[in-house]
């Protein structure tokens, strides 16, 4: 009954959301903010553990090549497609759950805790329309995040196999442009399209909808990871189910 | 004027507020006085809007608050200001933004305009040079200042406070108290104070309704709550050492 209840309010919210929108010129200003510090601001380390994590994928891939029958471009080929279709829109949505989640759930809720968000209703703002519209807008960018993320973390993959010695930069270029099917792109920037507005809207409910003080707010906060992390892998098995097979 | 009849509100079974019919005049400074627990806040925020009341209606100037369309709340709402118990300060502006941000909101005043207004307000409340500081640089007293700013800066027709010196040392309670006054008859706004402070009372209390309960309990004046004989009021009243003290010496003759 209690999750119910939760789904509901939830719908609720997202309903609110978009009614009684604030001032057009004050909306920009805080979208552009938003973009700055949800999508700019989260560049640096998606980048950094995507760059690690294609070097890794690189590098499996070729300890596990020991038979002189399979190309070895194959590590070119398993980099692309584990980058593209499941670790930038998967892996790094969940991370994003945990750094960007955290922040929305945190401010917000401190926002809640400290009377900010009663200030807003007070002077006749529809405070679900001034917090949490900007962030779904913001996260609607996140596939331009997940692009440079699926770019770089190739790169780390190349880095790996070439400066490494486990494959020639030409094999491993080869293995990139092998049985390349463009869906594959659309269908991990759908999915990435998905998961940005659940990492929008998730720790946003959580946050708003808190009650107590400071330590309500990291028990939401975690809460708010959570339950996006669940969100995001279930959505992900029925997303491929629906596009890809 | 704000006109409160019958208000009922209940939390999970438990009834809070039972039955308060009470007018807030135009003008004036109305106080709603009680223990904690007496029910003061929640009848404050159904006054709001902010909780739906399970009984009873408001009428703000003539205008129930139940009938108005969710558009006519807000556009009501736009002429409220609100000083709340922490201030409430958005911590991710300056102090200068903080009271710039209902006209930027609800005005077509540019820049320019709104910074003048907004330095205007603040010099009004002797606040000067914090205009680029953050809340959090500043000290309670001055946050309260910078709120009650931001609640007056629109001009609003009603103005509320939620415990407005509670915290602040007896000189800045005593301040923020002349000034909500002051503000309060020079633009004839219907102001509804929560406290329970008794100096804020005798100082600027025109009016006073006393919660006990959920129930209102008395009302009147800051003159007549030292002479009532109602039970109630006067154990609060004369719950502060201070004020027993004066009540002996006055019935010794001094």
């Amino acid at each position: 009954m209690r999750f119910l209840r939760h789904i509901g309010r939830y719908m609720i919210m997202l309903f609110s959301v978009f009614r009684r929108p604030t001032k057009a010129i004050v909306l920009k200003e805080l979208i552009l903010k938003e973009i700055d510090d949800l999508i700019i601001g989260s560049l640096g380390i998606t980048a950094f553990i995507s760059l690690f994590m294609g070097a890794v994928v690189a590098l499996q891939t070729s300890l596990n090549l020991d038979n002189p029958l399979i190309p070895k471009s194959l590590i070119g080929f398993a980099t692309r497609q584990s980058i593209i279709l499941e670790f930038a829109p998967t892996f790094i949505s969940v991370i994003m759950a945990g750094k960007v989640g955290s922040y929305i759930t945190s401010s917000i809720g401190s926002m809640r805790v400290t009377e900010q968000i009663d200030a807003l209703e007070v002077m006749g703002i529809n405070s679900l329309n001034y917090l949490i519209f900007p962030k779904i807008i913001a996260l609607l960018f996140y596939p331009f995040l997940i692009a440079i993320i699926m770019f770089v973390g190739i790169g780390g993959g190349y880095l790996a196999s070439v400066y490494g010695n486990l494959v020639s930069s030409e094999d491993f270029i080869v293995g990139l442009q092998e049985t390349f099917i463009p869906w594959h792109i659309a269908y991990a920037f759908i999915k990435t399209m998905f998961f940005g507005i659940l990492l929008a809207t998730i720790p946003s409910y959580h946050g708003y909808y808190m009650e107590g003080g400071a330590l309500e707010v990291g028990k939401a906060s975690t809460t708010s990871f959570v339950w996006t992390c669940v969100a995001i892998i279930i959505s992900n098995y029925i997303l491929t189910q629906l596009l890809l097979s | 004027m704000i006109q409160v009849n019958d208000l009922r509100k209940s939390f999970g079974g438990e009834e809070v507020l039972k039955g308060i019919t009470a007018t807030f005049e135009k003008g004036k400074t109305n106080m709603i006085i009680g223990a904690s627990g007496s029910g003061k806040s929640v009848f404050l925020k159904n006054m709001l809007g902010l909780f739906e009341p399970d009984a009873g209606e408001i009428i703000y100037d003539g205008e129930p608050l139940h009938e108005m369309e969710i558009e006519r709340k807000s556009e009501l709402r736009k002429e409220m200001g609100m000083l709340f118990q922490h201030s409430a300060l958005f911590d991710s502006m300056t102090v200068e933004e903080n009271v710039m941000f209902p006209l930027r909101m609800f005005t077509k005043m540019r820049l320019h305009e709104r910074r003048e207004r907004a330095n205007e307000i603040l010099d009004r409340v002797n606040l000067v040079d914090l205009n680029k500081k953050m809340p959090s640089e500043i000290s309670g007293g001055q946050q309260k200042r910078v709120a009650l700013a931001r609640a007056v800066v629109n001009n609003p027709r009603f103005l509320f406070c939620d415990e407005p010196n509670s915290g602040l040392d007896p000189n800045t309670a005593t301040i923020i108290d002349k000034m909500v006054q002051e503000i309060t008859h020079e633009r004839k706004i219907t102001t509804v104070i929560i406290s329970h402070d008794m100096n804020s009372v005798m100082e600027i209390g025109e009016t006073i309704i006393f919660l006990k309960d959920g129930k209102l309990a008395w009302k009147g004046t800051n003159e007549e709550i030292f002479r009532t004989d109602n039970k109630a009021v006067t154990e609060f009243v004369y719950s502060s050492n201070l004020f027993k003290k004066v009540r002996i010496a006055q019935n010794e003759g001094f």
